[in-house]
């Protein structure tokens, strides 16, 4: 990226964009298929990434050498306000395009980003994530799942677990265990694996809202060619930190879209139920009010330096919205009252029944609240390791 | 806010913020003096005018700096981590701020050349806890004289240095239910002031009765505008003195954080420094949550401290930040002393100061309820 963009001409280029295109047999996709309801469409969501991909919308930070744009931390961030604001319909490919991509183009051979880059790039190959285990969540070092190569191939034996999305990827990358005897985070291997194939077995997992967005994936036999590990074997623990450590939180604003939105239509269920009327549900919504507030202005801290830095208030973050959007989803449920019991179809009641349920999770995945606690304390105010 | 251009107003301090901040926070922990008698307070107030403290937000045509309230609040933050006593909050945010947002073009020149340079020190009146609920609500009433003064009559039950600011700025009704601004030197006949045994000993306070005092014509000093924009005015004054509380707030938060750090690290149980212990770490880890939660709240609120900000976009940032630095400050020094365990009830240790400090703030300026009032009437509309 070479000539300095307009913040203002870009946002306006997104939004015009979006409205010439979530239309016609996209309409439907509006403001659909976000976290608790990923069941929604997603052969129809997989055509949306590729018109989407088409618009040249994907990639917006890769290295143009590699397909992508090139586009600063600011417009990105932009992009995804901008997409969540027009209702964009939750992503599918995201897994592939902003945590693979980023790894292949910084640890992949020329020959692997040749080979994967481009499916992700227009939206027709997709992946999932294979880190945790039954008995590897927070402690992801436990891995069990065990790879080695045999016939001039990697075989994997084993079980990952809460792979979101694994019944509608193509591929899985997998963190596994190829130095047999090894603990912690040595011998392990960064594996990309196809997921249609014999030795490959995918289990939904039914969650507390009714749905299945995740799933077991089984490996016993499974195999993938030598020339999808990436890095070196027995590097694998190094390759997933710098997956994880891509995570930049460049959709955080499209995010705290959502929660306006959300925030909205519990503001409107409150009015049109009377619970507007009463002190305490007005107190509380004020406090979630100003509590997004804060989380957009945290936000906005994170990135002022022009990339996230890993502050005080990038440290915070994760927990400091998961808990503020659990509560948000007992005050929507506090203001549906009795109504809430029922399982609705009409529009707002389900997103709100969806955000209180839903967000049940948000303070389990991707570091526990405990989880997050332990990192604010070692890494943010330099307290010991509890040995 | 849609546009990241309003990064910039979030970004790290300027570099003459971190020197204000490096220079105030090296002098305040050298003249700490919260446990002090207050004989000295006068002339250490004197040191801090040296260095230019009580002319931050002055205007330069009245001998001040002309800086903004980002800048005050890097200083209300210093004072917020030593609760130094001083008249800065009294004089300073509250005095100043009510001369600058709504005294008249005479009373700024003939009063804040004063107040910059330290030769009077003054303090603001208005509803009892600066509780801001409009005229009605004003415990002070004015009526003319007829030979052009005017007469007060009311009691204030707690003023905040009221027993040493030189002067009062006294938010006072008329007749007519309007508001106006009173000049009132504090031994003006008929002004009867009683210092009062307080909790937080950085926070002196006393109870002014005005008992049929008379004030020269000269002494009214709001700006001449019409009542509904003076009240305005007024709101804003309360709304600006509280996002400087919330900074103040914010100081005394991070220093009961870093001294409980400091604890942790150094007390040993069981064989270990207690900071190994997930319970006290997560109760650190807390602590550091809410400070920032009040840092990003300040931060996204300083920005509509400009003049030509709504005000009704000044009320909800201050409301903002209100909310979360009350509820950060009552968090960490309540934290503070439980993390300290037995020496954290002692007077000897600061937790308690801070603690003291918390509750004070937790009602000045309007306490989390009034502020999330402001939000909710704002999002929800007024309930009926």
């Amino acid at each position: 990226m070479t000539q300095v963009m307009d913040e203002g001409a870009f946002r306006a280029e997104v939004a015009a964009w979006m409205q010439t295109h979530l239309t016609g047999r996209f309409a439907e996709l509006r403001d659909r298929g976000g976290p608790g309801d990923e069941s929604i469409s997603p052969a129809l969501r997989k055509e949306w990434e590729q018109e989407m991909a088409a618009g040249g919308w994907v990639g917006l930070g890769w290295p143009e050498a590699q397909g992508g744009r090139a586009l600063p931390v600011s417009l990105q961030l932009a992009f995804h306000e901008e997409y969540a604001r027009a209702g964009g319909p939750g992503r599918m490919g995201h897994i592939g395009e902003t945590l693979l991509a980023p790894t292949l183009i910084a640890l992949g051979t020329p020959e692997q980003q040749a080979r994967f880059l481009p499916g992700i790039r227009a939206g027709t190959e997709y992946w999932c994530q294979g880190y945790s285990e039954p008995g590897a969540g927070s402690d992801l070092a436990a891995i069990a799942t065990r790879c080695w190569q045999e016939d001039g191939k990697w075989k994997l034996q084993g079980q990952k677990v809460w792979t979101s999305l694994a019944h509608e990827s193509d591929w899985i990358f997998v963190v596994a265990r190829s130095v047999p005897g090894s603990t912690g985070r040595e011998g392990l291997s960064f594996l990309l694996v196809p997921l249609d194939q014999p030795g490959v077995e995918i289990r939904p997992i039914r969650q507390l809202t009714g749905e299945a967005e995740f799933n077991e994936v089984f490996f016993d036999g499974a195999e993938t060619g030598a020339d999808c590990l990436i890095g070196q074997a027995g590097d694998g623990w190094r390759v997933a930190m710098t997956l994880l450590g891509f995570e930049r939180g460049l959709s955080t604003l499209g995010q705290q879209m959502h929660f306006a939105h959300e925030l909205a239509l519990v503001v409107e269920a409150a009015q049109a139920n009377g619970a507007a009327r009463v002190p305490e549900i007005r107190q509380r919504i004020a406090d979630a009010w100003v509590g997004l507030r804060g989380l957009r202005a945290n936000a906005l801290r994170m990135f002022s330096g022009g990339e996230a830095a890993i502050g005080a208030e990038s440290l915070v973050y994760k927990y400091a919205w998961s808990n503020w959007h659990r509560r948000l989803g007992q005050l929507a449920m506090d203001v549906l009252g009795v109504a809430g019991d029922v399982q609705s179809d009409e529009d707002t009641v389900r997103r709100l029944q969806q955000v209180f349920f839903f967000s049940r999770s948000d303070t389990i995945y991707a570091g526990t609240n405990e989880i997050q606690l332990n990192i604010i304390a070692e890494r943010g105010l330099g307290l010991p390791r509890t040995r | 806010m849609t546009n990241l251009a309003e990064l910039k107003g979030l970004a790290e301090p300027s570099e003459e913020q971190r020197a204000l901040r490096d220079t105030a926070s090296a002098f305040l922990a050298e003249h700490d003096n919260i446990r002090a008698a207050d004989e000295g307070d006068l002339a250490l107030w004197q040191k801090m005018v040296e260095l230019g403290w009580a002319a931050v937000i002055v205007p330069e045509q009245h001998d001040g700096l002309g800086l903004g309230y980002a800048d005050l609040a890097v200083l209300a933050e210093e004072f917020g981590r030593t609760l130094n006593r001083s008249p800065f909050f009294a004089s300073v945010v509250l005095a100043q701020g009510c001369l600058i947002e709504a005294g008249s073009a005479a009373a700024q020149a003939r009063w804040l050349p004063d107040l910059a340079m330290g030769t009077a020190t003054a303090t603001l009146i208005g509803a009892n806890g600066l509780h801001w609920q409009g005229a009605d609500a004003l415990p002070v009433a004015a009526t003319a004289t007829g030979d052009g003064g005017w007469r007060l009559q009311g009691r204030v039950a707690q003023v905040l240095d009221g027993a040493r600011a030189d002067f009062a700025l006294v938010i006072a009704r008329l007749g007519d239910g309007r508001p106006a601004i009173f000049h009132v030197p504090a031994d003006t006949p008929g002004l009867i002031r009683q210092a009062l045994p307080v909790w937080d000993l950085g926070r002196p306070q006393a109870a002014w009765d005005f008992d049929g005092v008379c004030l020269p014509a000269e002494s009214r000093v709001d700006v001449e505008v019409d009542s509904a924009t003076l009240a305005e005015r007024l709101q804003r004054v309360h709304a600006l003195a509280a996002l400087m509380l919330a900074a103040e707030q914010i100081g005394s938060s991070a220093h009961c954080l870093d001294i409980t750090l400091a604890y942790v690290k150094e007390r040993r149980q069981f064989g270990r420094p207690i900071a190994e212990f997930q319970a006290v770490k997560h109760r650190c880890a807390e602590m550091m949550v809410s400070i920032e939660a009040a840092r990003s709240a300040l931060a996204g609120a300083l920005p509509f401290a400009a003049a030509d900000a709504a005000t009704a976009d000044l009320m909800l940032a201050a409301a903002s930040a209100r909310i979360a630095a009350c509820e950060a400050q009552r968090f960490c020094a309540q934290e503070a002393i439980q993390l300290h365990g037995g020496v954290g009830f002692t007077w000897e240790y600061d937790p308690q100061l801070h603690f003291k400090r918390s509750q004070w703030a937790a009602h000045w300026l309007g306490d989390v309820a009034y502020w999330r009032g402001v939000v909710a009437d704002a999002v929800l509309g007024v309930a009926k």
